[in-house]
């Protein structure tokens, strides 16, 4: 098979491909290093590339593959993985100058699960520091570049895992969610990323950020490929007593699912003042393509969702501060070498090991669980955690699903947020909600705006329902196959 | 909110940070600015909601009293900027 | 001046005798190599999670019941976020919010007689690492093979009015855990530590003085010396006009006397929150039966029924309730010799003696109480002298040998056989017929000598009752 026609097939594709040995898991991990090195320059959504290694695991996974060892659909199908998942021995930065040299000693459940499948990991991916940010632009290592052109972000924090898979130069990555990072690049870049239910996928080896939050998903470019990754990594695992047994997918369901019945409910916040005309018009257009297929659609009133982003920054930073406290100069990541106190050390390591947003954030958590303002602020944001709770389990008696816009806006221009952190915070305002409750959601691709980039809709299911939301989602892109939602955009095909 | 000259200094404490005179600056603004904000959340009547820390309600979660590790030291110590044979190494501390 | 009471507080911290620690799989064994009983998690690496070990759950809830304590039936953990190099997180995993047990007491003996002292609470948390300054390098060495061993930290209100009273209290605390298996409380080995609250005031005020806190004192004796040392510096100071003030101070054992430690960093501000890494604990009615329904005997019932039922003096089952493994010692050796008061006896004055002369105690070196039950077995049915039972006990202690065969080995077994006794004692008979005269003139302390002497040409071999019926009945046929 030549490159191109690698790069054009979905992850399931290839790993079929391979299985039936029209191609090799070699061929095909040599085909995306090849476009990675071509077209990586530009789109800077790798942080490392395992050019010589990849090949070498490829070349072990086809004989796995020949002696029939590994059968998994994903066999021999090269993976981009998010630089904030441990993998052992392989460098991991968090797109940060503070783990600028931090090799694990260990692999993250989800990086162990997909080596398991017998996929081939081409790199680690750009992200936003620590995952803070919602543009991969505050990366040490560069921003990323949105593969959609027009001098674009890529949206954020999985910016480098969205458009790795976007310019195909990953056919699948992993990305994570803390409070829209795989839903919103999903949506700015036009694939398909999926968070979730909390406790589905282990966080084990997920350098924590906001650990109530936290959740590894899929990102791919159809709905069969995120569906069957979720397969490969989800699952109880005892390093991670957050996590909780679950069963797996049935994609025949998926395929097959009947939209006939099945009730969707608009909360009116997603669609008030603030969203982009085009972003509402498309994610109403594909709402309306439900009903007109038998769907029943109700809009309802939710405005705990006022309070959502007041919510997550406290308890983001607070659990960040406390996770971002171990990185001290001492055990690992950057220390400055000409300093002889202690407290310098720390000072001076910290200081200059982490950017601007990343201190920010620390600064946010340390205010809010200070002594004096830990019930103003950290307990009243559990208060309303139970609010909003409370507000979806309502919602979820009446409807299947709940649909609303990924993000206020398409994919911003480069460096408009960073100037003006509230603005970038409250541009999460669409997804934040979802992390707060550890409910299921996917972005996928609905339609563009006027300046033709691409439009994510936010389909959110019930706790570890996401059997449903793949169905809606699945029932969508088939209705809209023809409309290239996921529209090709790598140079390199 | 205010954010005091004083708060920045306690949270940078509190974060081992030293910010350079102009992000102390901006930061100021900016944590002014999300406060802010973020104090809408006082206009939320949370009267006799019990704080919600873990969602799910999922209980006693335990493993088995086992050892199951062994010595690793080696890759332990080997992140570290300062180490010796077998331990990691800090500047003096104090009692 | 005034006349002074000190009013005391103490928070002790013992360590669990898990074998694994308290959020990973690493042993938790004392004495390993720097960093050699350490893994991602208990390092803090990025991305790391901990998992509760179930039997720290167990160990609290028991020592909570045994200390008269509420048992909280929704657990939580806490973080307490400080910075030091010891706490590779940058975080102690603890308890704030909902500590496990709560509102319990014990009861104490003094010279002034019995007293309660109040629980506040007990709250299950993980050690952290040892730092070791290094000369050569003007460096600190840090260790984690300590960090995420289990502790339990018990704090008791501020009741105590005296030294004799912190001692009775540690050492009731003490013999508890032992008793329930939960923790060694090694003092030497860092298993036991306690912090000191220490303040005075004037007797008959009500309020509270300012206190000061002792860190981590070392053992019972340096315990009593820091709080008097510290009592008496805090009067003279109110005296002298001065004033308390509320620090961490530290006791120098050597030099006997306590000094203020540099404070760490200005003031604390632990920014405590539930840790979301771990679900909540909660304890069902039926587990806690399960867990009352199998507590053991403690020292008090022991101590009555040593007494009561097995006839010990008071003094010796005194001895014997104060150490578990001495406990352990007796009733396997009174059990298997049938005699428990001879059980008793060997203990506290052969077998302590051991101990002593060695300059160890009972937890150090174990020591097979059903070995000594043989001993006091073979003595008791006359196969051997009491001395080679001693000997025998040497041997065992020293090299754990199997009594019955190294009693045949060196030939310690006791001529018991009257007819091979017989001749060696007529020899003695024919060769002091001073001694014999003036026995049957009268004179019957003589025979002792006589005894003496068959001893000595039984070398030693024989029991010396059966020597003197034997020597009494001979004598009487002269």
């Amino acid at each position: 098979m030549d490159s191109k026609e690698i790069l054009k097939l979905t992850a399931l594709e290839l790993g079929k491909a391979i299985k039936e040995k029209k191609t090799t898991s070699k061929e095909a991990t040599k085909a995306y290093l090849d476009a990675i090195a071509s077209l990586d320059g530009k789109y800077n959504s790798y942080i490392t590339v395992r050019a010589e290694d990849a090949l070498k695991d490829a070349e072990a996974i086809d004989e796995k593959i020949a002696s029939g060892e590994l059968k998994g659909g994903f066999a021999g199908v090269p993976v981009a993985v998010k630089d904030n998942m441990c993998t052992d021995g392989i460098l991991t930065t968090c797109g940060s100058k503070m783990l600028g040299n931090f090799i694990p000693p260990y692999d993250a459940t989800a990086v162990r699960k997909i080596k398991e499948e017998g996929m081939v990991i081409l790199g680690k991916t750009n992200m936003d520091e620590f995952a803070m940010g919602s543009t991969t632009e505050t990366s040490f290592f560069g921003p990323t570049v949105n593969p959609w052109g027009d001098n674009r972000v890529p949206g954020g924090s999985s910016g480098g895992s969205a458009a790795s898979v976007a310019a195909r130069l990953a056919p699948i990555s992993l990305g994570s969610d803390t409070g829209g990072s795989i839903r919103q690049p999903a949506s700015f870049c036009g694939i398909t990323g999926l968070k979730p239910t909390y406790g589905k996928v282990s966080r084990y080896g997920l350098v924590a950020f906001g650990s109530s939050l936290d959740q590894i998903g899929p990102m791919g470019r159809d709905v069969l490929d995120v569906a069957y990754m979720l397969n490969v990594i989800s699952g109880e695992d005892p390093k991670d007593q957050s996590s909780a047994d679950a069963p797996k997918l049935d994609l025949e369901a998926i395929k097959n699912f009947d939209l006939n019945g099945k009730t969707i409910g608009l909360p009116d916040q997603y669609f008030a003042e603030g969203m982009d005309e085009d972003v509402r018009n498309a994610v109403m257009e594909a709402v309306k393509l439900f009903e007109s297929n038998g769907a029943k659609v109700e809009t309802f009133p939710m405005p705990i969702m006022d309070y959502a982003i007041p919510t997550y920054y406290i308890i983001c930073c607070a659990e960040a501060c406390s996770n971002l406290s171990r990185y001290d100069g001492i055990k690992y990541g950057y220390a400055p070498d000409d300093v002889e106190d202690l407290m310098e050390l720390y000072i001076r390591s910290r200081s200059e090991g982490f950017g601007m947003e990343v201190k920010r954030r620390i600064m946010l958590g340390n205010f809010v669980l200070s002594s004096g303002y830990y019930d103003a602020y950290y307990n009243k944001a559990l208060q309303a955690k139970a609010l909003i709770k409370k507000a979806f389990d309502e919602a979820f008696e009446k409807y299947d699903v709940v649909i609303g816009p990924v993000a206020p806006t398409a994919a911003l221009k480069a460096g408009e947020s960073l100037s003006d952190p509230l603005k970038m915070y409250l541009g999460d305002i669409c997804t934040v909600l979802i992390n707060i409750v550890g409910v299921p959601a996917i972005s996928v691709p609905c339609g563009f705006t006027s300046q033709n980039l691409p439009v994510g809709m936010q389909i959110i299911g019930k706790h570890f329902d996401e059997q449903t939301i793949l169905g809606f989602t699945y029932a969508f892109q088939k209705l809209t196959a023809d409309k290239a939602y996921e529209q090709q955009t790598a140079e390199g095909i | 909110m205010e954010i005091t000259e004083e708060l920045i200094d306690y949270l940078q404490k509190l974060g081992r940070i030293r910010l350079s005179e102009e992000d102390r600056q901006k930061t100021m603004k900016d944590l002014g600015s999300i406060m802010g904000y973020i104090d809408k959340l006082n206009e939320l009547d949370t009267t006799g909601v019990e704080p919600l820390s873990h969602v799910f309600g999922r209980t006693n979660v335990v493993r088995e009293d086992e050892v199951t590790n062994g010595d690793m030291r080696d890759k332990i110590i080997g992140n570290a900027a300062r180490k010796s044979e077998e331990t990691i190494l800090v500047p003096r501390t104090f009692d | 001046m005034k006349d002074y009471e000190m009013v005391i507080g103490l928070e002790v911290h013992c360590e669990l005798s898990t074998e694994s620690k308290i959020f990973c799989g690493c042993s938790t064994k004392f004495g390993g190599a720097p960093n050699t009983h350490v893994c991602e998690v208990c390092s803090g690496m990025p991305g790391t999670l901990p998992t509760l070990n179930k039997r720290v759950v167990e160990f609290a809830v028991k020592a909570g019941l045994a200390l008269n304590c509420d048992i909280t039936r929704n657990n939580k953990f806490d973080r307490k976020n400080y910075f030091y190099p010891d706490l590779p997180k940058a975080y102690q995993i603890s308890q704030l919010y909902c500590p496990i047990c709560r509102n319990g007491h014990v009861d104490i003996m003094t010279s002034n007689g019995k007293k309660s002292i109040g629980i506040h609470e007990i709250h299950m948390e993980e050690d952290a690492g040892k730092l070791v300054h290094d000369e050569a390098t003007g460096m600190t060495c840090v260790d984690f093979n300590r960090c995420g061993v289990p502790l339990l930290e018990i704090v008791s209100e501020p009741d105590f009015r005296s030294a004799e009273e912190v001692i009775a209290y540690l050492t009731k605390i003490k013999d508890t855990m032992q008793y329930l298996g939960v923790s060694d409380c090694k003092m030497q080995e860092g298993s036991m530590r306690a912090d000191v609250n220490l303040s005075v005031r004037p007797r008959g005020q009500a309020e509270f003085g300012t206190r000061t806190e002792m860190k981590n004192i070392a053992s019972f004796k340096a315990i009593e010396r820091a709080i008097e040392y510290e009592c008496e510096r805090q009067i003279d100071l109110i005296e002298g006009g001065g004033k308390v003030v509320q620090e961490t101070r530290r006791w120098d054992d050597e030099k006997e006397y306590t000094y203020a430690m540099r404070s760490k960093e200005d003031a604390q501000d632990y920014k405590y929150f539930p840790d979301p890494d771990l679900m909540p604990v909660v304890i069902s009615e039926e587990y806690l039966e399960n867990i009352k329904a199998n507590l053991p005997e403690f020292a008090d019932e022991k101590r009555e029924r040593y007494v009561s039922e097995l006839g010990l003096t008071e003094y010796d089952a005194d001895i014997i309730t104060g150490n578990v493994t001495l406990v352990k010692v007796f009733e396997t050796s009174g059990a298997k010799c049938g005699n428990y008061k001879d059980a008793a006896n060997w203990i506290l004055t052969d077998l302590l003696k051991l101990y002593k002369d060695e300059g160890v105690t009972p937890e150090d070196k174990e020591f097979d109480g059903d070995k000594l039950g043989t001993i006091i077995k073979m003595v008791n049915d006359g196969k051997i002298n009491r001395k080679s039972g001693k000997k025998i006990l040497t041997a065992v202690f020293e090299e754990n040998v199997n009594p019955e065969e190294y009693a045949d080995k060196n030939g310690l077994a006791q001529v018991s056989d009257a007819s091979a006794i017989e001749p060696a004692i007529k020899k003695v008979i024919e060769s002091n017929e001073k001694a014999v005269s003036e026995y049957l003139a009268g004179n019957t302390k003589n025979i002792q000598f006589l005894i003496g002497q068959s001893m000595r040409e039984l070398r030693g071999k024989a029991d010396p009752k059966t020597v003197k019926d034997i020597l009494e009945k001979l004598l009487s046929e002269l």
